[in-house]
């Protein structure tokens, strides 16, 4: 069997058995095979399609049609449970939505051409590898996960079945999102990662759960509806449906904004850029191995993937205007935002929009500078978001609670975790890391199109990012005194993910001049011809960084060496002569102990976020609607 | 073994000579700042050689501290300082110059936060707070000299065909506005202060002592060293001569900041980061816009 298909269809066989499996032994065996089968999966298809600059495939015909009914099926079931909750806007778009697409699937006369459904080149064959390898060790890590939620959780139903029924066949649909040719393919699967996100989101039942899981499912069904439009128009005016197809024809002068600029929307509704970011954030309320899913492997992604697919042909135009702006205001207010909270996970939630927007960004200038650090972006961003996520699920099983100020001094707590999640926190932003690496030539690739102004959100999002990551990084490393470590809480599917993931984080530094030459050039090459950009960071520089990793890991190891047996008076800190015994008290006026605890800035009152993200949402709202105004004026004149 | 050309040697030459030379020279530079200072404010002051005296003191010490971590992250902070300077005097590049010198800053701050203790904790949120401030200026000031000179390397721009000064005169006023974070001057010295009867004492130095001060104040040396250099950039092309010209400038800012530092109370954090952040959108927006329209522009 052909890798492609064996990837689409195997993740159904642990679903279907996941669903029905209620032994725990037996589904922690299934998981384990099944993740180490789809990542070996993903490996061996991009090996086996790795000489081929791409590759496009046939099926069956009667595979459109198995999908068309389907949807169909999926569309009647949300409409029902849309009509029971009362969600009215959502059964208007899934009304309108399912009769556009239906009417242009049945009715005669729409002479499309079938395309090969399937294409295969270096961007899908990353993603690819994405999907399956952080995938599946997302899915490894929540097989521990999960058993010790729902053993903390008592008051939350044990639905894993349907959780790994979901999240498996989420994999296969990233697996069919990332491969098709076929825009109507794509549009099936593009609706089941929403459909599966949704179902995620509301796991646990719960009113608040539910009313997010209805704001993810109606926000992407907007998404989706300017798919089925952009289907529409090439299908009626162009006769065709077939991506790559159209995105020649672009090139090649075709006027194809209207259908670009329509799937450039929904790509940044499912990459939840501003005014869309909320539904994102609502995701928070479903168990760790679901965020770290949506935020880095799968959902999100599949936008940003959309995007940088239509990168050359937005290059120039006001649709990648739109895009570019829409990107950079998202990154820079995301990063704002992160600063202004405390709960992990909605800084992670934060910082993924913000990242997002500047691949975004780097989609919507489309150059082939631009494109690599897109590209790049993505990669890193994936690795290390996973790794942070799956540390803070660990963490808040450990500490009962995901909010920073409770990590104080987590180094003494939980040395392990400690660890793992400053290599995240590193891989974040900070030199010779990889996502530093990226902005960096994001960075370059702004100034070399002549986008200053991008230049400016990117410098300013980025000082952000510095502030809310670093503070984070300070409630780990304070050292607590009188604590004994409580590393034990954790799964050996936890520890196994988590540690690959940090190795993976690490590693990526060294590793990208690889991933570069042998992923991202062929490929920009292959869309940009001979102008296209090689490794944009030169090799001074790599040389440089590598040196510095070398000294990020080689002198801490000498050092603790050298200093571990050295003695040296210990004191208290200083308090203004205010001190008891040790640090943890300090003497209050009444002359009785009281506990010292000390906070990290969040600067609510300075930021005002809410305040922010209102503005900033109005006015990515409207620069969409100014060029879609342009856009249909200058079809018109 | 590795063959270097002429100019690959002068750079090697450069970057050894950096760090051999740069403690003396940005030791002078605090003695004489201090003897200025105290001019200014109507003493005597020290002998100029007094940093280096006060330094060799410190080391001589005994070791005292809350707990072993924070002398860790001194440590490597003052390595990547070293590094961060090394980068720039060899001719490297502007950007990874600057990514280098916030990873070295980032293990000062983590050396505070490890000491958990009140006073350094206030000082490091607020140095963190002044590097959010700067930040963006300075990132703006590498993109500038890349789009007047075309190179991020600092062996390129000092061969440069004309001085960046020319086409960059607003972001080297903006650069010198945040210069006096990167300095520790009033108004800009939230972090930390040099006399420790205020509000947060010693700020993010409070717990440090003995060596570990001393390895502080060697490596704030090493920076005041490629600060001054950074200056000096703006006014330096092809012509060798310009070196001393830059060198001058530099001196002469720094002098401007020492008068600053004695006529400006602390202000607030808001005011900081407000004013640098918008000192850097005008002016840096507005000189890179003005060099892109100079570019032909879109």
């Amino acid at each position: 069997m052909d890798p492609v298909y064996f990837l689409l269809l195997f993740p159904l066989l642990p679903a279907v058995l996941l669903l029905l499996v209620r032994n725990d032994k037996v589904r922690t065996a299934t998981v384990w095979a099944s993740a180490l089968i789809v990542a070996a999966g993903s490996v061996w298809m991009a090996i086996r399609y790795y000489s081929n600059d791409f590759a496009l495939f046939d099926s069956h015909e009667n595979v459109g049609t198995a999908m068309m009914v389907l949807k169909t099926l999926f569309a009647v079931a949300v409409v029902v449970y849309a009509v029971r909750r009362r969600r009215w806007w959502i059964v208007g778009l899934v009304v309108l939505q399912e009769a556009a697409s239906l009417w242009f699937e049945l009715a005669p006369g729409h002479q499309v051409d079938v395309p090969l459904n399937l294409y295969v080149d270096k961007l899908s064959l990353t993603m690819v590898l994405i999907v399956g390898v952080i995938g599946s060790l997302i899915v490894l890590y929540s097989v521990g996960y999960m058993r010790n939620y729902h053993k903390q959780h008592a008051e939350i139903k044990d639905r894993r079945p349907m959780f790994y029924f979901v999240v498996f066949v989420f994999l296969s649909a990233m697996f069919g999102l990332v491969t098709s040719n076929n825009l109507q393919w794509m549009y099936f699967f593009w609706e089941v990662t929403t459909l599966c996100s949704f179902l995620l989101i509301g796991y646990t039942g719960t009113e608040e759960a539910k009313r997010n899981s209805e704001r993810a499912l109606g926000m992407n069904l907007l998404g989706g509806l300017g798919f089925v439009g952009a289907i529409l128009y090439t299908g009626l005016t162009m006769h065709s449906v077939d991506l790559r197809h159209i995105l020649q024809m672009g090139l090649s002068g075709w006027d194809i904004m209207i259908p670009v600029m329509l799937l450039a929307f929904a790509g940044m509704v499912k990459s939840a850029q501003l005014p869309f970011s909320s539904w994102l954030l609502g995701a928070m309320v479903a168990p760790t191995p679901t965020s770290a899913l949506l935020h880095s492997s799968t959902m999100v992604k599949a936008g940003v993937f959309l995007l940088l697919r239509l990168a050359p042909v937005l290059s120039g135009k006001p649709a990648g205007t739109m895009v570019i702006l829409v990107g950079g205001i998202t990154f820079l207010v995301g990063s704002i935002v992160s600063i202004t909270h405390s709960d992990a996970k909605k800084v992670l939630a934060y910082s993924t929009v913000a990242n997002l927007g500047l691949v975004v960004a780097c989609a919507g200038v489309g150059t082939s500078e631009a494109v690599w650090a897109g590209f790049l972006l993505m990669i890193f961003h994936a690795v290390a978001k996973s790794l942070m996520f799956l540390s803070v699920g660990t963490i808040e099983h450990n500490l009962h609670s995901r909010d920073i100020e409770d990590m104080h001094g987590l180094l003494s707590k939980m040395p392990m975790m400690a660890i793992l999640i400053t290599i995240g926190i590193a891989g974040m932003f900070l030199a010779p890391f990889g996502m530093l690496i990226s902005k960096w030539a994001a960075m370059k690739a702004f100034i070399d199109s002549n986008n200053v102004f991008i230049v400016l959100l990117l410098v300013f999002g980025s000082s952000a990012t510095l502030f809310f990551w670093t503070k984070w990084l300070g409630k780990i490393v304070a050292v607590l005194n009188h604590i004994e470590p409580v590393d034990k809480n954790f799964t050996v599917e936890e520890i196994v993910s988590l540690v690959i993931h940090a190795g993976m984080t690490s590693l990526m530094c060294i590793l990208f001049p690889v991933v570069s030459k042998f992923l991202i050039e062929p490929y920009l090459f292959y869309v940009f011809g001979p102008a296209a950009t090689g490794n944009i960071i030169s090799q001074g520089n790599i040389t440089v960084m590598t040196l510095m990793l070398g000294m990020v890991v080689v002198i801490p190891a000498a050092l603790y060496l050298f200093m571990h047996g050295r003695k040296e008076k210990i004191v208290p800190a200083y308090m203004a002569g205010a001190n008891t015994d040790d640090n943890r008290f300090f003497v209050d006026a009444h002359q009785d102990p009281k506990r010292m605890f000390l906070t990290n800035w969040y600067m609510q009152d300075f930021f005002k976020p809410e305040l922010l993200l209102k503005i900033s949402g109005v006015v990515c709202t409207l620069v969409m609607l100014t060029v879609v105004a342009m856009t249909l004026g200058g079809m018109l004149a | 073994m590795i063959l270097l050309n002429a100019s690959e040697w002068t750079r090697v030459a450069t970057g050894i000579l950096y760090v051999l030379l740069a403690p003396l020279f940005g030791g002078l530079l605090a003695g004489v700042d201090r003897r200025i200072t105290a001019r200014m404010q109507g003493r005597k002051g020290p002998p100029i050689l007094q940093p280096f005296y006060d330094v060799l003191k410190l080391l001589e010490k005994r070791r005292v501290s809350v707990n072993k971590l924070q002398n860790f992250f001194i440590v490597l902070f003052l390595v990547f300082l070293v590094f961060t300077g090394t980068l720039f005097f060899s001719g490297g590049d502007l950007l990874l110059f600057i990514f280098a010198f916030t990873l070295a800053a980032i293990f000062f701050i983590s050396a505070a936060y490890a000491a958990n203790s009140p006073y350094s904790s206030i000082g490091a949120e607020r140095e963190l707070l002044q590097m959010m401030a700067y930040e963006p200026m300075v990132l703006l000031t590498a993109v500038g000299f890349y789009m007047a000179n075309g190179s991020f390397k600092v062996s390129d721009l000092v061969v440069a065909p004309r001085p960046a000064i020319l086409l960059i005169p607003m972001i080297f006023l903006g650069f010198c506005y945040v210069l006096t974070f990167k300095f520790r001057k009033s108004p800009f010295d939230l972090s930390t202060s040099h006399h420790g009867h205020q509000e947060i004492v010693k700020g993010i130095t409070t717990e440090f002592s003995g060596a570990s001060l001393a390895w502080i104040e060697i490596a704030h040396w090493y920076e005041s060293t490629f600060l001054i250099a950074l200056i000096a950039l703006f006014f330096v092309w092809s012509n060798p001569l310009s070196i001393a010209l830059g060198i001058g400038v530099a001196l002469l800012v720094y002098f401007l900041e020492i008068l600053v530092d004695n006529t400006f109370a602390r202000v607030k954090w808001q005011l900081a980061i407000r004013s640098a952040w918008i000192v850097a959108g005008v002016f840096g927006f507005l000189n890179l816009l003005a060099l892109t329209l100079m570019r032909g522009g879109k």
